[in-house]
């Protein structure tokens, strides 16, 4: 089995954007000297609304395996609600670590044997002055500040470049309070 | 430049660059965001091209005959049961030699519906007589486009550049996007053979006797079984026209080497697993456990699968111990169609090797690493008793 | 020779709530049915029922009222296109509903 391949599946809500999010951090990911990304969304039939969850995987060789993540070194979860409806630990490697948009401070999420990093992006981002609801550009501050996979200035620039046309001071702003905002806890 | 983008927009990115003219649309699932792509780029003045929307793909291939008729480079794209609805009009494009590129995302066939991705709807074209190129990943599909216009206008036979549905189609992965205007030194501008022409009017296709017949000039025509005749040397020589464009492309881009298959640590192994599309990438990693357990075992992906490329076929596999074929669709009543023309390829060598069948990730069932590990090494460990029919991965009966 | 049992598998499954997934969670629109415009509850007696009829997922019921089960309607509209009544008008999701209180 590959080791060098890390491997993040992302959960949403179609519509909420997590399949621009796993963009934005691959092609960081990629400028970074990460030569290997691949992201696969998953493919049925449901709509806006519903779970959803897309997966990432970043090395610095090429990847050649392109099904879904079974076993995550992390997962991002856009929404807490999800909590109640999808075991977003499901496969979750042993230390593994779970990026979270919540409400309540980091000691109110327990997820056994797993780091937990907490940001209230729904709320920040609309500090950032994003109108409500847009947390997709947020979650990646906050995957930065607990992953420290990929440098937030480099996330910054991947941020504005896909959001060019949408706002994009606002969503980097959205992201760096994010970012200075996360809460790491657990295990 | 690299871009992380989608097969799909790779796909719409390699057409662009080759500046299609016309474009036959009629969405079909997982092909639709590459017919999406051309739309924008067209609206935005990217790309300058007639973007026709259709009623059904049977009309799709319609417009690209027309459009090829009248001397202009002609894309559309399909998946699936839209593919086998163009199939009489495909038979007709290949006939009239009109050099149309389609993209096909490879997606199993109903009945029973699936969505997903296997490779039956372009394997069960195999016999119409258009090339078929297929692609392990994003890279090639881009590569595959540019190169695809200029063997279809070398040969004037049509060309589908095949990537499997949703694995490749919806996958987003880097891939460099080659300058304009290199690819418009690559891939000169479109010099039809014959078209319409107001000034030299003429008649195509037209009804061909059961034999040769004098025409109104005086000179014999062909006929029907003449101009086929003439259809398959050209297909055959397409071969070799081929790997000229493939080198000239490596020349220009520096990618390429491999116009029809490509090989992954083959050159000292006994056994080889041979297929097509994105599943010879993925068979790459478990190559390499299977090295690490001391198998001397490598793959092979068949990139050009009409013409077949017999010779490479044979360079590749004489004298191994084994070949094992994946695959992800079947002639029906019979076995595995690469197995098949595979074992008919070798029956020409010196020094055969055994050959396996194994049917696999039907309608788009998941193909997991443990799969293809228990299955090569059950055709690694006793060769000889596998048998002549093909053996299914992952059934749950 | 034992005889060969054929065709032991085809795609079949039965048309009913639940059949096409978890539906119910893809509503935008929600279809309410005014009762005092529909035909059967007006006549109470047994007619018409063009909603159960068309509806593609079987989430209708063919019962004076008819009742829609909303864990799996999906909010298509189809029945409010056919209701001869025009009895039925698809209002917002977010709507709050007077049956719900
Ligand atoms: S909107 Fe009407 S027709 Fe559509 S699923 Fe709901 S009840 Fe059935
Ligand atoms: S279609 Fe309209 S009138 Fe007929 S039963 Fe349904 S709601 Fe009543």
């Amino acid at each position: 089995m590959r080791t060098d391949i890390i491997e993040i599946r992302w959960h949403g809500r179609g519509g909420q954007g997590a399949i621009t999010a796993a963009k934005i951090v691959a092609n960081a990911a990629f400028v970074s000297g990460y030569k290997g990304v691949v992201m696969t969304p998953t493919f049925g039939t449901e709509r806006r609304g519903a779970a959803i969850f897309t997966s990432l995987k970043i090395s610095k060789n090429k990847i050649y395996d392109l099904s879904p993540i079974a076993t995550p070194d992390m997962v991002i979860v856009l929404d807490h609600t999800l909590l109640e409806e999808v075991d977003v630990t499901a496969g979750l490697k042993e230390n593994g670590l779970v990026v979270l948009n919540g409400p309540k401070p980091v000691s109110e999420y327990t997820f056994k044997g797993m780091k937990v990093a907490v940001s209230d992006i729904t709320t920040h981002s609309v500090e950032a002055g994003l109108p409500p609801g847009i947390i997709n550009s947020g979650i990646i501050g906050a995957f930065s500040k607990a992953s420290g996979l990929v440098d937030i200035d480099v996330l910054i620039d991947a941020i504005e470049k896909e959001f060019s046309t949408k706002r994009p001071e606002l969503n980097s702003k959205a992201a760096q309070i994010a970012y200075d905002n996360t809460a790491i806890g657990g295990m | 430049m690299h871009i992380i983008e989608s097969g799909n927009v790779a796909a719409a990115t390699g057409v662009k660059l080759s500046r299609a003219q016309v474009i036959a649309a009629y969405p079909i699932t997982p092909q639709t965001p590459l017919t999406e792509k051309l739309s924008e780029f067209v609206e935005g003045g990217e790309l300058d091209a007639q973007y026709i929307p259709v009623e059904s793909e049977h009309s799709a291939m319609g417009v690209c005959i027309a459009a090829s008729t009248a001397g202009t480079r002609a894309f559309t794209a399909t998946s699936a049961n839209g593919l086998l609805y163009m199939n009489e009009q495909l038979h007709w494009a290949v006939g009239a030699r009109l050099p149309i590129v389609m993209c096909v995302a490879n997606r199993g066939i109903g009945a029973p519906w699936t969505v997903w991705n296997d490779q039956q709807d372009t394997i069960a074209q195999r016999d119409v007589g258009w090339i078929q190129i297929y692609c392990n990943d994003h890279q090639q599909i881009i590569d595959s486009v540019i190169k695809a216009f200029r063997l279809a206008q070398s040969v004037s036979i049509p060309v589908m550049v095949c990537y499997d549905g949703y694995l490749l189609s919806h996958t987003y992965m880097p891939f460099d996007q080659p300058e304009q205007s290199k690819v418009d030194t690559f891939l000169p501008k479109f010099a039809p053979t014959h078209f319409l022409n107001p000034d030299d009017p003429a008649n195509f296709n037209t009804v061909t006797l059961p034999d040769v017949r004098p025409g109104l000039d005086g000179k014999m025509a062909p006929g029907y079984i003449e101009i086929r005749h003439n259809l398959q040397e050209d297909l055959r020589a397409s071969l070799d026209v081929y790997e000229e464009i493939d080198t000239a492309f490596a020349k220009d881009f520096g990618r390429g080497g491999n116009p029809f298959v490509e090989q992954y640590k083959c050159e000292d192994a006994d056994f080889v697993a041979v297929c097509i599309g994105s599943l010879s990438y993925q068979l790459r990693d478990v190559i390499d456990i299977m090295r690490d357990n001391g198998v001397k075992i490598g793959v092979m992906g068949v990139q050009m699968y009409r013409p077949f490329p017999n010779q490479a076929i044979i360079a590749a596999l004489d004298g191994k111990k084994c070949a094992i074929v994946f695959e992800k669709a079947l002639s029906y009543g019979n076995q595995g169609a690469l197995y098949a023309d595979i074992k008919s390829a070798l029956y020409n060598s010196k020094d055969k090797p055994l050959v396996h069948n194994y049917i696999l990730g039907l309608g788009g069932r998941e193909i997991k690493t443990r799969h293809l590990l228990d299955a090569l090494n059950e055709s690694c460990t006793a060769p000889e008793t596998f048998g002549d029919s093909p053996r299914w991965i992952g059934l749950k009966l | 020779m034992a005889p060969k049992e054929f065709c032991k598998m085809i795609s079949r499954s039965k048309p009913g709530p639940g059949d096409g997934g978890n539906t119910g969670s893809w509503r935008v629109l929600r279809p309410v049915i005014d009762l005092k415009a529909c035909i059967p509850v007006k006549m109470n007696k047994e007619a018409c029922f063009n909603c159960w009829l068309y509806c593609p997922d079987s989430v209708v019921s063919k019962t004076i009222p008819p009742v829609i089960n909303f864990e799996y309607c999906k909010g298509c509209g189809i029945c409010a296109e056919e209701c001869p009544a025009g009895a039925i008008t698809m209002v917002n999701e977010a709507t709050p509903i007077e049956e719900d209180k």
